[in-house]
């Protein structure tokens, strides 16, 4: 590189002569994003980067399970129709199908979970409006895991 | 008035758009499911009446739009998947959606009877 010999050759017509040359070098431009001493804490670490990664690992995971659910209960043995206590019943005396609802649960809460925090950070421009909405999704999201995974850890097919 | 100012976006905009509006659908409608769901801790009675809610002619075409919606953001999410870590997929990203598109077309046209085949025959009494 001869950088350091002439700056000019890499400055084209338009812009004319360079300001900079060995002596008086260009000041240097901190990269945007550069992590210091003084970047917040929130910031610090990789959390967006896993939730990045999460939502592909958990979309692949998804599309397999959610249109499996769709093909049971939508499209097979008559469609909608068949649906009721006892078909949930018969299903989820087999482990597999507990397993399948549970992961299935956890991904799609979790994956559309961290959709809409990303839907209200984009919307949503008052940081007061933006935190209580957040907390808004956060609670109806625990909540409805923890309701599903109750439901199907201690369903009872003999409730009645 | 200058023509043309107003930026319309092209695929990559309006997929980005409509992977969106059917994700936040789809997780609004997964809440209400695990609510219902939930119902068989209650009682049979209460699951199966609040189920035969969903087998009604004008919810059946509220799922036929909700499977739309899932198919949709499922094939679009591949596409997003293969954009960012395959390494032609940036350049086949158009090619990629229109193939999206396409199956997708094919499996709503695959969905129609088994979902809607019970809400035509409801709708018209037989």
């Amino acid at each position: 590189m001869s950088s350091e010999t002439s700056s000019a050759a890499a400055i084209g017509d338009v812009e004319g002569v360079s300001l900079y040359d060995v002596d008086h070098p260009a000041p240097v431009i901190e990269p945007p994003r550069k992590r210091t001493s003084k970047t917040s804490k929130a910031s610090r670490g990789n959390f967006e980067m896993y939730a990045w990664l999460f939502m592909r690992l958990s979309g692949v995971v998804l599309v397999v399970l959610v249109i499996g659910h769709l093909l049971i209960q939508l499209v097979l043995d008559g469609g909608v129709s068949k649906i009721g206590f006892a078909f949930v019943a018969g299903r989820w005396a087999s482990p597999f199908w507990q397993a399948w609802d549970l992961i299935m649960l956890w991904l799609a809460m979790l994956h559309g979970g961290n959709g809409l925090r990303t839907v209200i950070n984009d919307y949503a421009e008052r940081d007061n409006t933006r935190f209580w909405l957040k907390m808004l999704l956060y609670t109806a999201t625990v909540f409805t895991v923890l309701l599903g995974t109750l439901v199907i850890f201690t369903f009872d097919p003999n409730i009645r | 008035m200058p023509a043309g100012t107003l930026y319309r976006g092209r695929e990559g905009m309006w997929s980005w758009v409509a992977h969106r509006v059917t994700g936040v659908l789809i997780f609004f409608f997964l809440f209400v499911h695990v609510l219902d769901t939930a119902l068989v801790r209650v009682s049979p009675e209460a699951y199966d009446e609040v189920v035969a809610t969903y087998k009604t002619w004008p919810v059946a075409f509220l799922e036929y739009g909700l499977v739309a919606a899932i198919l949709f953001h499922a094939l679009n999410g591949l596409r997003i998947i293969a954009v960012d870590f395959w390494a032609k997929g940036p350049r086949l990203q158009k090619q990629m959606l229109w193939t999206v598109v396409g199956i997708w077309i094919v499996l709503m046209v695959g969905a129609l009877y088994p979902v809607l085949g019970h809400a035509v025959r409801e709708m018209f009494g037989s």
